[in-house]
């Protein structure tokens, strides 16, 4: 099953302009909502850029100050020495990449174990693993901290990624995933006498592309947003990712308003960024999860 | 698409595996051991049992060093009584019920966003998405901003028309409104992207007779837009619940964990958090844990028995 979004602009399209202006009229209405619409979704973003460029003065008087009367791109600096920027940075950056690497990694194999392998017990551990679907994190959230603290990793970077190395909607998506590929390659690769792991690395592995980076993009987005198991299991403040270290600058009095804008646009900046570059394959590959 | 919606439709679980009959029968050995043991171990370490021991937790209390002590249904008694508990649901609710109000928006954007042949469409997509990417701790700090009482710029838009803009973040009520609006700000992206998904499904042709049937442009979204895309609405209703009850990072950002209001203010998960991490009760909180499980397995289920009544899966 591809992903709708790719196939999106294909059937309609097709019956010609002529049919369509007829049909839809002007698509100036059309362009005026959804510029209105953008435009309450960007304004947030445009007017935090903005108070991060400004004085604190600026940011509280008023009527606000729309346009800084100089760019204070010193609010940026002073980020760096009201919070661990940079350990926060690297700790952000280390959970995010350990949970892409090693969720695709078991849930690749284990969701092609569960499309396409026949063993004991099979069953029974799949609805076990989608049972967790079910389940809000905050029924095994207790427990888990537990765990982290016996291990002796709490203010790791261990102790944050550890229960979320295990995915178990991850599993879901690639067992879906294999569910739809047809089994006339592997039966071919059988014949010729591929054990099942041949099978997997050299015949089916290929093919997963586009539900990996699906996966890796949701790992992503959930990893560096994330706050309530990394502040929960963070104490020390150099070993807690961004998101952690962000919501804990906002509660400091003596920091003032644009350098803790200046802090969330630095924060939000890596993700937010990499989106704009990879706008495109992100969609693709949310719709790819959503409709799934 | 239609996956998607079998999988709302029935349970997960149950979904016939197409693939089990094809091919002659055969035995992998001990491979499938080996593809499954590293998942399966860590998904029973760190989900399976914990699931198990909260229950067992929400009959305990925790000592000050370690240690559990059984005390019966004390918990949950307490919990049951609560009016904090009940004050959360509700906010819950209030906050999900905000949210929700933006799935019609949602249809309606989407329908224009997927109109053939529109310019900048992929564009508008990339804006309607913006606030999913972004981290909510974030960008609800620019929110905070946004909804300060003496000098955020919502009053002052307020002011413009004539109306003095209250102290949005530490009147209770109001606290948890501004919250909702930014809840329901951010969850256009993910709807848009699965009802245009749902829109293109929708065969042209249904248009063109409605069409040569004299069917004005109201009409024709009303008799067949609406019941063809019922199945990608119910498929966003129940994500958006399911998300609405998760929240907390934008409450703890947007109104600080120390916030007077709070407490007529909290969510579920803020209930929980502060109990089992705030004043160190984890057999409440466990408790706190279990009961927000059953909520949302009873919304679940009203959905899943409402959804007779509104979606149309023909």
């Amino acid at each position: 099953m591809t992903s709708p979004a790719v196939r999106m602009s294909g059937s309609r399209r097709a019956h010609g302009r002529g049919s369509e202006a007829k049909r839809y009229g002007s698509h100036l209405f059309a362009h005026i909502v959804l510029v209105l619409g953008g435009f309450a979704m960007a304004l947030p973003f445009l007017w935090q850029i903005i108070m991060s460029l400004s004085s604190n003065a600026e940011v509280t008087s008023v009527p606000p100050t729309f346009f800084p009367r100089e760019l204070r791109f010193d609010n940026y600096l002073a980020v760096f020495d009201v919070m661990p920027f940079f350990s926060q940075l690297g700790v952000s950056i280390w959970i995010t990449v350990i949970r892409v690497v090693v969720q695709i990694i078991l849930c690749t194999f284990a969701g092609y174990a569960f499309a396409r392998m026949r063993f004991r017990g099979r069953g029974l551990m799949l609805a076990l693993v989608l049972a967790i679907l079910m389940v809000p994190s905050q029924v095994y959230l207790l427990s888990q901290y537990q765990i982290v603290q016996n291990l002796g990793l709490l203010d790791t970077v261990a102790g944050i990624v550890a229960p979320g190395l295990f995915s178990a909607f991850g599993t879901f998506l690639m067992r879906q995933f294999f569910l739809g590929l047809p089994v006339e390659l592997e039966e071919a690769a059988r014949l010729d006498g591929a054990n099942p792991f041949q099978i997997f690395w050299k015949i089916m592995l290929p093919l997963t592309g586009p539900a990996v980076s699906a996966l890796a993009i949701l790992v992503v987005l959930f990893s560096w947003n994330e706050l309530l198991w990394p502040l929960v299991v963070s104490t020390r403040s150099d070993a807690a990712p961004l998101s952690v270290g962000l919501a804990a600058l906002a509660g400091v009095p003596t920091v003032n308003y644009p350098v803790l804008m200046a802090a969330s646009v630095l924060t939000m900046a890596p993700i937010l960024i990499l989106f704009i570059i990879l706008q495109r394959r992100v969609i693709e590959g949310l719709a790819f999860t959503g409709i799934k | 698409m239609t996956l998607s919606l079998r999988t709302v439709r029935t349970p997960v679980v149950s979904t016939p595996d197409r693939r089990r009959s094809a091919g002659p029968a055969r035995t992998d050995g001990w491979w499938p051991w080996a593809f499954v043991a590293p998942l399966f171990l860590g998904v029973c370490v760190f989900y399976l049992w914990p699931i198990l021991q909260t229950v067992y937790f929400s009959f305990t209390k925790f000592g000050v060093f370690g240690g559990q002590t059984w005390i019966g249904a004390a918990n949950w008694a307490r919990l049951v009584q609560d009016p904090d508990f009940y004050r959360a649901i509700l906010n819950t609710l209030i906050y999900s019920a905000i949210v929700l109000l933006g799935i019609p928006v949602a249809v309606f954007l989407a329908s224009l966003i997927n109109r053939p042949g529109l310019r900048f469409a992929s564009l508008y997509r990339v804006l309607f998405f913006l606030p999913y990417i972004a981290m909510p701790v974030a960008i609800s700090l620019v929110w905070r901003m946004m909804f300060n009482g003496d000098f955020g710029i919502i009053n002052y838009a307020l002011s413009l028309v004539g109306i003095d803009g209250p102290h949005w973040l530490s009147t209770p009520g109001l606290a948890l409104i501004s919250v909702s609006l930014v809840g329901f700000w951010g969850s256009f992206g993910l709807a848009i992207l699965i009802l245009g998904a749902g829109l293109k499904n929708i065969p042209v042709e249904l248009y063109e007779a409605a069409e040569l049937d004299g069917a004005t442009p109201w009409r024709r979204f009303r008799s067949v837009t609406v019941p063809l895309l019922s199945p990608s609405v119910f498929f966003v209703t129940i994500i958006t619940i399911i998300g609405s009850f998760q929240l907390f990072d934008a409450l703890y950002a947007m109104l600080g964990p120390n916030n007077p209001v709070m407490p007529a203010t909290q969510s579920l998960v803020f209930y929980f958090y502060e109990n089992g991490f705030i004043r160190n009760d984890k057999g409440f909180a466990a408790a706190i844990a279990l009961a927000i499980l059953v909520i949302i397995g009873i919304v679940t289920v009203i959905q899943f028995r409402l959804q007779k009544r509104w979606v149309n899966y023909d």
